[in-house]
């Protein structure tokens, strides 16, 4: 059970919009920072800062053991084999394009076929997209059931022997679907294929063990779960990684360096180049140790409930249109009669509610629904019932609001 | 609950013209600009015919909030029949109005436009209000 005193360790949740007190259910675009995680970076630059892996003097050694401590940390995290297969990036986007541009350049050939999903994120759409013009491959697209989901059956029927690589989602942002990755990857394998997983959206809200998915790269934010922007994850097994090549060349990378020739290090190093996100891996631990403190079964047990209550009151509002299957995580896309996804979120904000409108970066899925635009609601460990109905009350009012008007 | 701030961004007029919008349509043999806001979805096409250095006619269709479809409306309404300087002048006077600065409002009579000054309360809506005005001076730059 979490219950509301959790309230307390977010400060910026305790402020006024528009003149009344905010409702954020946005955290699925990104989450708010508890004390705790504000704190450790607050701590770490006054105290522990300096570059890592260079030089001999204290704070060097400080820095760095605060840095590898935050990779174990992650490692243990997702349950991953050993430290070095976690390589810290700049966030979900970042990772999926170090996928792409150095496993992909180098195993996809012309004829080849990359498998993805019409749910994907732009983030996990657009670097296959590219890699396909780069190397003559193609794109396959699993077909979703009209609820939005994907099966077995609809992965398998566009798997093929020129299969190299299937990138799903863990959790979609739109429709909240919780994507079966672990038969999903063993399909993969037997066709000789990795899987990539974008785990934006669940690594913020349940446990994830990268060996029991046996996935062979997994990705997500730092932001998204508690933690600071600017850092994420990339998940890679380790015999993959060690036959890739850097994307990026330059300082903290490099093993030797001659005039015209250069080694480098091994991994994880070799995809970190330039200094590391030091304070944003230092973000991230502390987030990691709030979220296993709370026990992740524990948060999304308590959104999952948030999201079934809002669901039930939202379909007693004629004229709301709930999108996504029924077996779901913690948010809820939709839209209100004609009302426009944009107006609406104004409406909200005005009574204090914050909502994500638009398309999600998701515009082939929006396509789908045959949506330009749509509201989203997301619900994370600190929102309440009461906020629950807060919005429900903005909701009821904003379509009044809009009835009266035209 | 009251909405006053409210009712200066959503006023009757801009209802009216997003319910029932002016100019909607297609243009046979007019220039054609597509733009879309990517950070929302929201697509516009708008056609122009420029004749002698005078919009002719003006006509638009796309997605969108109420905010981008009603400027859009009034945008058409308002610039069919100027030239194209004038048309120019007052994507400009639009635009510093939708910001919040100070707008000339001798030069033209404003109109219906004036009624989506309210957006300036509502930074994040500037784009959905801009949007057929930025298509408006692309088209009349290609025509150009
Ligand atoms: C499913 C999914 N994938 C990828 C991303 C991209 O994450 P980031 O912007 O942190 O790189 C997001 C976040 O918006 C997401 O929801």
């Amino acid at each position: 059970m979490i219950d509301a005193s959790i309230r307390n360790q977010f400060p910026i949740l305790h402020q006024e919009v528009n003149g009344h007190p905010l409702v954020y259910l946005d955290s699925a675009a990104s989450s708010q920072k508890p004390l705790a995680v504000i704190e450790a970076i607050e701590e770490y630059y006054k105290h522990n800062h300096s570059n890592v892996h260079r030089g001999v003097h204290t704070l060097g050694t400080q820095a760095t053991d605060a840095y590898e401590g935050a990779r174990e940390r992650v490692r243990a995290f997702i349950n991953a084999t050993v430290a070095e297969e976690i390589i810290f990036t700049r966030g979900t986007t970042t990772a999926l394009n170090l996928v792409a541009s150095s496993y992909g350049d180098a195993n996809v050939g012309e004829g080849d076929e990359i498998v993805l999903t019409p749910m994907e994120h732009h983030a996990n759409l657009i670097p296959w997209q590219q890699l396909a013009k780069r190397k003559g491959a193609t794109l396959r697209y699993v077909e979703l059931t009209p609820d939005g989901r994907v099966t077995l059956e609809a992965v398998e029927a566009v798997l093929s022997d020129r299969t190299k690589i299937v990138a799903m989602s863990h959790v979609s942002n739109v429709l909240g679907t919780i994507n079966p990755i672990q038969e999903i990857a063993k399909l993969a394998h037997e066709k000789g294929a990795v899987m990539v997983v974008d785990a934006a959206q669940s690594a913020p809200h349940r446990k994830l063990d990268v060996q029991a998915l046996d996935c062979d790269f997994l990705a997500f934010s730092g932001h998204k779960m508690l933690g600071p922007t600017g850092i994420g994850v990339l998940y890679g097994k380790k015999a993959l990684l060690k036959q890739m090549e850097p994307v990026e060349f330059g300082g903290e990378m490099i093993d030797y360096v001659d005039l015209h020739e250069s080694t480098w290090k091994d991994i994880p190093y070799r995809f970190e180049a330039g200094t590391p996100i030091i304070a944003g891996a230092v973000g991230l631990a502390a987030a990691i140790d709030f979220l296993e403190d709370l026990g992740l079964e524990n948060v999304e047990a308590h959104e999952r409930a948030l999201a079934s209550y809002a669901i039930e009151q939202m379909k007693t509002i004629e004229g709301i249109e709930i999108y996504g299957p029924e077996e779901r995580v913690g948010l809820v896309t939709f839209n209100l009669g004609d009302v426009h996804a944009h107006d609406l979120a104004t409406v909200l904000d005005m009574q204090g509610i914050a909502v994500r409108a638009g398309h999600h970066c998701a515009q082939p899925l929006m396509r789908l629904l045959k949506q330009s635009s749509t509201a989203r609601a997301s619900f994370y460990l600190y929102n309440t019932k009461e906020e629950v109905d807060r919005f429900i009350e903005g909701l009821r009012q904003t379509k009044e609001y809009f009835n009266y008007e035209f | 609950m009251s909405f006053n701030n409210l009712d200066m961004l959503y006023r009757q007029v801009i209802m009216d013209h997003y319910k029932n919008p002016r100019n909607r349509g297609v243009i046979e043999d007019g220039v054609t600009v597509d733009l879309n806001n990517p950070t929302c979805g929201d697509s516009l096409r708008l056609q122009l015919q420029v004749e002698d250095g005078i919009v002719k006619d003006a006509k638009f269709e796309g997605e969108g909030c109420s905010i981008s479809l009603a400027s859009a409306s009034m945008m058409t309404q308002i610039v069919k029949g100027k030239s194209v300087d004038e048309a120019l002048q007052l994507a400009d006077i639009f635009s510093q109005m939708v910001q919040g600065k100070d707008y000339d409002t001798e030069t033209f009579d404003l109109g219906d436009i004036e009624a989506l000054s309210g957006v300036s309360k509502f930074p994040a809506r500037i784009k959905c209000a801009t949007l057929a005005w930025k298509a408006l001076e692309k088209g009349v730059d290609e025509e150009a």
